[in-house]
């Protein structure tokens, strides 16, 4: 291998003595992306008291990047789901995922956003991923602020791995038109047997 | 509020008199037995045909009345000077597991000047319709409790305005969840309720009125008035 100038090195040139380094455009823009995420909690039971403390002063996620929280889906990007969605809040969790801008990601925060938890009733929604996409599942009954920190830390490395030219990570998932269901029936069956999403997500084989 | 748009306040215990003792928690009460309150005596004598049963249990006085005259019991407490039942904290039901057992209507009536709770059962035999009169002419609190009462055991108060599901939504097609023939799980598979659950729009549970922005129009604020006149929409 010569030692010549590779043919593009004229397009940095340093006129001044100003530092500057280079980098992969995805690592420059993630490490923007992941240290700068604006949570909108859904809190909606005991979980968001957990998120509550989360953001207070004990255990501050501002730390992490997230000092402003967003109250409007649209100067969003970070949805966190706390506590269990009965389906009467089914299509205001989705019209809310809906109105926030790409890029975004939501955690499921706790056992009934995850999988229903205890409820499996009448009315509450068996895992909000039935509804929308999610990211990251923290578990806990309500999980105490270290988890959902864990869960937020998970995220970030999520986020720091993702790669631009994957054209299909800031697709929206349409719906189904006629059934509003982004996933085919028969699994959301499944998954919601009794304990249905938590034997379906660990396959402990018990 | 009163007619004349004065307001004034009730003083729990203010129709006792001076000379009423402090209120304290009783002790020592039986489950079952003891006096009624004046309340269960004097509805024995003023509805002699309706009034059932006088019950007393854990000390509290349980009337069971006849469901066709419960709007007329519960006007007279409401009004009669010496009973001025002015509270009306709870409508609910009860339905049993024995099914040869009615459905009860139950009203919690408390009475602040007195200091004075009563319960107000009313029972609907087995197979006839689930209808009772509404007190929302009484007590416009009754409006929430009665269609929350409604929602969940299907029970039909008849002359409330408004008689419409408060927490399903009103599409709900899968019963009444209360009642002791409903599934836990509900009647339909899990994507068929997330299905409909979805179909339903957000704004859908409010009634024409509550959505309706044009009588109130003229009390908008300016601001408001002048997007509303330019097309200006919110959500959809």
């Amino acid at each position: 291998m010569g030692l010549s100038p590779r043919p593009d090195s004229r397009l940095v040139e340093t006129t001044s003595n100003e530092p500057w380094i280079t980098t992969k455009l995805d690592a420059f823009v993630n490490w923007g992306r992941k240290n700068s995420l604006w949570p909108m909690p859904f809190g909606t039971a005991c979980c968001a008291i957990e998120f509550m403390a989360t953001a207070a002063s004990k255990y501050d996620l501002a730390r992490f990047g997230m000092e402003r929280q967003a109250f409007s889906p649209r100067q969003a990007d970070l949805l966190i789901c706390a506590g269990r969605v009965p389906f009467k809040l089914a299509p205001v969790l989705r019209r809310i995922w809906q109105q926030m801008p790409q890029p975004k990601w939501c955690i499921s925060m706790g056992a009934c956003a995850s999988t229903g938890g205890m409820f499996d009733n009448y009315a509450v929604v068996q895992g909000i991923d039935s509804i929308i996409p999610v990211d990251v599942y923290v578990p806990g009954c309500p999980p105490r602020p270290e988890g959902l920190l864990y869960g937020i830390l998970m995220l970030q490395r999520k986020v720091a791995n993702e790669r631009s030219g994957d054209k299909s990570l800031r697709n929206e998932m349409e719906p189904d038109p006629d059934t509003q269901l982004y996933i085919p029936p028969s699994v959301i069956d499944e998954v919601s047997e009794p304990f249905g999403n938590s034997i379906h997500q660990t396959r402990s084989g018990l | 509020m009163n007619d004349d748009g004065s307001f004034a306040p009730v003083v729990a215990g203010s129709a006792l008199g001076a000379g009423a003792p402090a209120p304290a928690t009783p002790k020592n009460v039986a489950h079952r037995g003891g006096a009624p309150n004046e309340s269960g005596e004097a509805l024995r004598q003023q509805f002699a045909g309706a009034v059932r049963r006088v019950d007393v249990v854990w000390g509290e006085t349980t009337v069971v009345v006849d469901p066709t005259r419960v709007h007329d019991v519960i006007r007279w407490l409401h009004d009669d000077p010496a009973q001025r039942y002015d509270y009306l904290s709870d409508v609910t039901a009860v339905e049993f597991r024995d099914l040869e057992q009615p459905i009860e209507v139950v009203w919690h009536l408390r009475s602040l000047p007195f200091r004075r709770f009563l319960r107000v059962k009313a029972q609907i035999e087995r197979g006839a319709a689930l209808e009772v009169p509404s007190v929302w002419d009484i007590y416009k609190g009754a409006d929430w409790l009665e269609r929350e009462c409604y929602d969940m055991f299907g029970i039909r108060f008849v002359g409330h305005p408004d008689l419409r599901r408060l927490l399903m939504w009103e599409q709900y097609a899968e019963g009444f969840p209360l009642r002791k023939d409903f599934p836990l799980r509900g009647r339909f598979s899990r994507s068929e309720q997330l299905r409909q659950a979805l179909a339903a729009n957000p704004e859908a549970r409010y009634s024409k009125e509550e959505l309706s922005i044009a009588d109130a129009f003229e009390d908008l604020p300016a601001d408001m008035r002048r997007r509303l006149t330019t097309g200006e929409r919110t959500g959809e």
